[in-house]
């Protein structure tokens, strides 16, 4: 009798299908897998600029450069968790409390010496250990055809106020608005930070992303947005179909709503190819890159030492930035104190 | 996204005959796998003890494969316990949680009634009635499942920017997922037997109570199973509703995870989306019941006559077309549009070529292996059915109700946890691709598989074939259309699928979704278009597989 066939075809089937299929699968991946992705970079900056950064650096140097995108704090906490395992070669971000959490846990290698030496001190940790690669400057985004200038907040803290209930906006997901709390948080303390959080949460409507947000500023949706300068820019520059009828308003006088937030660079300790790592980053901060800031449609300030920033922007000089120090900002208790007034 | 075909639970075996148009008529479904059943059971007997063992190989695989697809759940009661309840109670019960709960209620609440009633008037205008192009408005009925929900919110925007919060996310939800419950719900009413409606007519009941009580209530499973897809797809979507501004559990979750990646608040929110998902398995198989319906009696049914729609024919021409320029018209005249004002400009070869070769390669890798990944458990579950098989496929099921997001962030913390070679791989993200699309892969399978008798295996056997060459010639050929139609159906959720791409892809990989979702972001719309079109081409002809599909199964 030959009745036990079904054994073996069904399993001889079913596995060689398998086999085959896994094959045409790992095919597939080893398609993309390219033997040589160059340096890893985690990029939370805009992806425009991370890519604008890596071709121009692969044109110069030939060096490949493979952008995964993510945002500041993602990264930050994933390469914690990465440990000495960690697949990326450089960190890129938009704020530095995500730097800070990194170097906390003291995952990164020290940036070359010639590298710091491109960038003033007040841009970069004094431990050396990373270093500001670009920055931006908080700013009430208002609608000018509503308000005017008598009428706008002396203070960002003003905000908490209850006459502006419903009237303005944030993306309190986004890791600039988050690097803004973290700054009231070293200006202010954390009780005071705390109290504020639980006014926004009464006050302001969240949207996901500064674009969105000033694009409902635009549209006439809320009053005002806090926000950083170069969505306006940049929008401008386009077609200003998401702005016309915005205008901005800086805080000034040392204001935590004046916060210029220092987006940092820097190489990791679990990288294989710190040399080439580390060249990334000098040609970052160094005339290539810092023209890149210049020229480019990124509009965020160039930090390098005596390189300029676009023309159109308001200088760095002028905007009465609070002193903070980028390497103490607190992440993980923004978070916390966020996720505690239920903005997360 | 036509995530369609995940979320059955196991005793759903009717649901899933009234949900899914690949499968024959509830008679058939039902009549398949008792025959097959019993002649594996005759076979088991003539064979003695000998063919347990042949199964052992099969079963084996089957028990890996559940044994996987438990990794979530497992994953939310471990991570739980690390956390310590005091912390874990903290994160679960506040504010926040009751606003997402009461989002995610409304939401479900008042979306489910509008596509329910939507998709009954359509189905019935459709196929009851001699609404003039009825084959036309059918089409266009199913037609809005080709584009992604996500674009459909996409589009809505881009008309009225101001578009937020429950009233907006409802209107946007129904149009992008009431084909969902449309198509089973006219597949269903095509196979009713008109002689019951006659019966309860002749009886005194006007039209109006002969709908009520003698039609309705034969569309009772078709409507439940249709809804809890529908449901599970407004637990799971994240897309749609960060454009839309409406707060779920998926839009804090994917928030947290940005914020601190995979901290204990993310864990814990995943932790209760899981819960609002099994709570709605629950409360779908209880309003299921355990009523059968079923046409007694020899012969074959006559179709049903087209009621003739008299001085209703102007709104019911004026539904059809208000649908279809809703949830069609829209996202086509945005399309354009933005494409227009893009030009040439936006379409980057390298960029958008790029994207394109990479989601196809994902989709068709995926979902082979998806396919292949479900056939044991099909095969068991048509040639030997029992109580271990049962268990086997009710998780094979219920992995597939789970949202994207909650798979990814199990799978992103245990890799990079427990096993670092497969962290950031294509091999974690094809685990991923295989749990979420099981279900849809299983139902193609398994109706398939049923069609094929064993006997005709014994008979090439018995014909001189070899075991293999008799499968080869008989099985599997029954069972081709069946396993292409599971491969396209999971290769098109994997085109459309964005949280779980966006958390594990390995780095470089940009598919046309998470493509997309970076541009529009940046509200980048114009640039973003022709992702959407991409996207939107790529679903149509499996759509209209499944449409023709439907139809066929029952006989028209």
């Amino acid at each position: 009798m030959k009745i036990s066939y079904p054994r073996s075809v069904g399993a001889i089937s079913l596995s060689a299908t398998f086999i085959g299929a896994s094959m045409l699968a790992l095919g597939a991946s080893a398609a993309y897998a390219d033997d040589d992705i160059g340096i890893v970079v985690y990029n939370a900056q805009h992806e425009s600029l991370g890519v604008a950064w890596a071709e121009a650096f692969t044109k110069e140097t030939g060096i490949k450069v493979t952008l995964r995108k993510g945002s500041d704090m993602e990264f930050a906490n994933q390469i914690v968790q990465e440990g000495a395992a960690s697949p990326a070669d450089v960190f890129l971000t938009e704020n530095s409390p995500a730097m800070a959490l990194v170097d906390g846990a003291g995952l990164f290698e020290p940036v070359a010496a010639e590298t710091l030496a491109q960038v003033p001190e007040n841009f970069r940790p004094s431990n050396g250990h990373w270093t500001g690669v670009a920055a931006r400057s908080t700013v009430f985004a208002y609608d000018k055809t509503k308000l005017t200038e008598d009428k706008l907040p002396k203070s960002m803290l003003d905000l908490a106020d209850p006459s502006w209930k419903g009237r303005w906006a944030a993306s309190p997901s986004g890791a600039d608005f988050q690097a803004i709390v973290s700054a009231l948080l070293a200006l202010k303390g954390e009780e005071a930070t705390a109290s504020w959080l639980t006014a926004m949460k009464e006050n302001f409507t969240a949207y996901k992303g500064n674009s969105t947000a000033m694009k409902a500023v635009n549209a006439g949706e809320v009053e005002g947005a806090v926000i950083y300068h170069y969505y306006y820019f940049g929008d401008q520059a386009k077609t200003g179909e998401n702005s016309q009828n915005v205008a901005l308003h800086y805080f000034k006088n040392e204001d935590p709503g004046a916060f210029v937030s220092i987006s940092g660079g820097g190489v990791l300790a679990a990288s294989q190819h710190k040399e080439n790592a580390q060249k990334f980053l000098a040609w970052v901060t160094g005339k290539g890159g810092q023209a890149v800031l210049r020229d480019g449609t990124s509009f965020e300030y160039a930090v390098g030492n005596g390189e300029a920033s676009n023309a159109s922007l308001t200088p760095l000089a002028d905007l009465h930035y609070p002193k903070v120090d980028p390497a103490t900002l607190n992440s993980a208790k923004v978070t916390d104190l966020m996720t505690a007034a239920g903005l997360l | 996204m036509i995530s369609g075909y995940k979320g059955h639970s196991q005793p759903s075996r009717n649901v899933v005959a009234n949900v899914v148009p690949f499968e024959s008529s509830p008679l058939s479904a039902n009549a398949f796998p008792v025959e097959s059943s019993s002649a594996a059971r005759r076979f088991l007997i003539a064979a003695r003890g000998r063919t347990r063992i042949p199964y052992l190989w099969v079963t084996v695989f089957a028990a890996l494969v559940s044994a996987v697809s438990l990794v979530p759940l497992g994953f939310i009661a471990v991570i739980t316990v690390q956390t310590g309840w005091e912390t874990a109670a903290k994160l679960i019960f506040r504010g926040r949680v009751g606003e997402l709960l009461i989002n995610t209620a409304l939401l479900e609440i008042c979306t489910l009634p509008i596509t329910v009633a939507l998709s009954v008037a359509l189905a019935w205008l459709t196929e009851r009635t001699d609404l003039p192009g009825a084959r036309i408005w059918s089409w266009l009925a199913v037609a809005p499942l080709a584009v992604p929900a996500f674009v459909h919110s996409y589009a809505w925007i881009s008309l009225v920017p101001g578009l937020h919060g429950l009233a907006d996310g409802v209107l946007v939800s129904v149009l992008a997922y009431f084909p969902f419950l449309y198509l089973p719900i006219a597949a269903q009413l095509r196979r009713l037997d008109p002689a019951i409606e006659d019966a309860a007519a002749s009886l005194g009941l006007n039209p109006w109570q002969v709908f009520f009580r003698a039609i309705l209530p034969q569309l009772r499973l078709a409507i439940c199973g249709g809804s809890l897809l529908v449901g599970l797809h407004l637990l799971a979507e994240y897309g749609l509703y960060v454009m839309i501004r409406f707060d779920t559990f998926s839009t804090a979750i994917v928030d947290q995870f940005q914020s601190a990646f995979n901290g204990p608040a993310a864990n814990m929110l995943a932790g209760v989306l899981v819960a609002c998902c099994l709570l709605l398995l629950i409360v779908e198989a209880v309003l299921r019941g355990r009523e059968r319906y079923a046409r007694v009696g020899s012969g074959a049914a006559r179709p049903a006559d087209k009621r003739a729609l008299g001085w209703f024919l102007l709104p019911a021409l004026a539904l059809n077309v208000a649908v279809a320029v809703l949830a069609l018209g829209v996202p086509f005249v945005t399309l354009t549009r933005w494409l227009y004002i893009g030009g040439t400009d936006i379409w980057r070869i390298d960029l958008v070529g790029n994207a394109f070769i990479q989601t196809i390669i994902l989709a068709i890798a995926g979902g082979v292996l998806a396919t292949i990944a479900a056939a044991p458990m099909a095969w068991l579950s048509v040639r030997a059915p029992g109580r271990l098989q049962r268990i086997f496929e009710a998780c094979h099921y219920y992995v597939g109700s789970l949202p994207g997001v909650v798979v990814a962030l199990a799978l992103v913390t245990i890799t990079v946890r427990l096993v670092l070679p497969l962290y950031q791989t294509f091999a974690t993200l094809f685990i991923a691709y295989i749990m979420l699309f099981l279900p849809r892969a299983m139902v193609g399978l398994r109706t398939s598989i049923a069609q094929a008798p064993v006997e005709l295996e014994r008979a090439a056997m018995a014909l001189g074939r070899t075991p293999f060459q008799a499968v080869r010639q008989t099985t599997m050929r029954l069972a081709a259309p069946g396993i292409a139609a599971s491969t396209a159906l999971v290769a098109l959720g994997i085109t459309n699928e964005l949280t779980a791409t966006l958390m594990l892809s390995p780095t470089g990989v940009e598919t046309l979704a998470t493509k997309f979702w970076s541009l529009t972001s940046e509200i980048d719309y114009v640039a973003a278009a022709p992702y959407a079109v991409m996207m939107v081409l790529l679903s149509l002809p499996l759509t209209y597989l499944l449409y023709v599909q439907s139809r066929r199964a029952t006989g028209q």
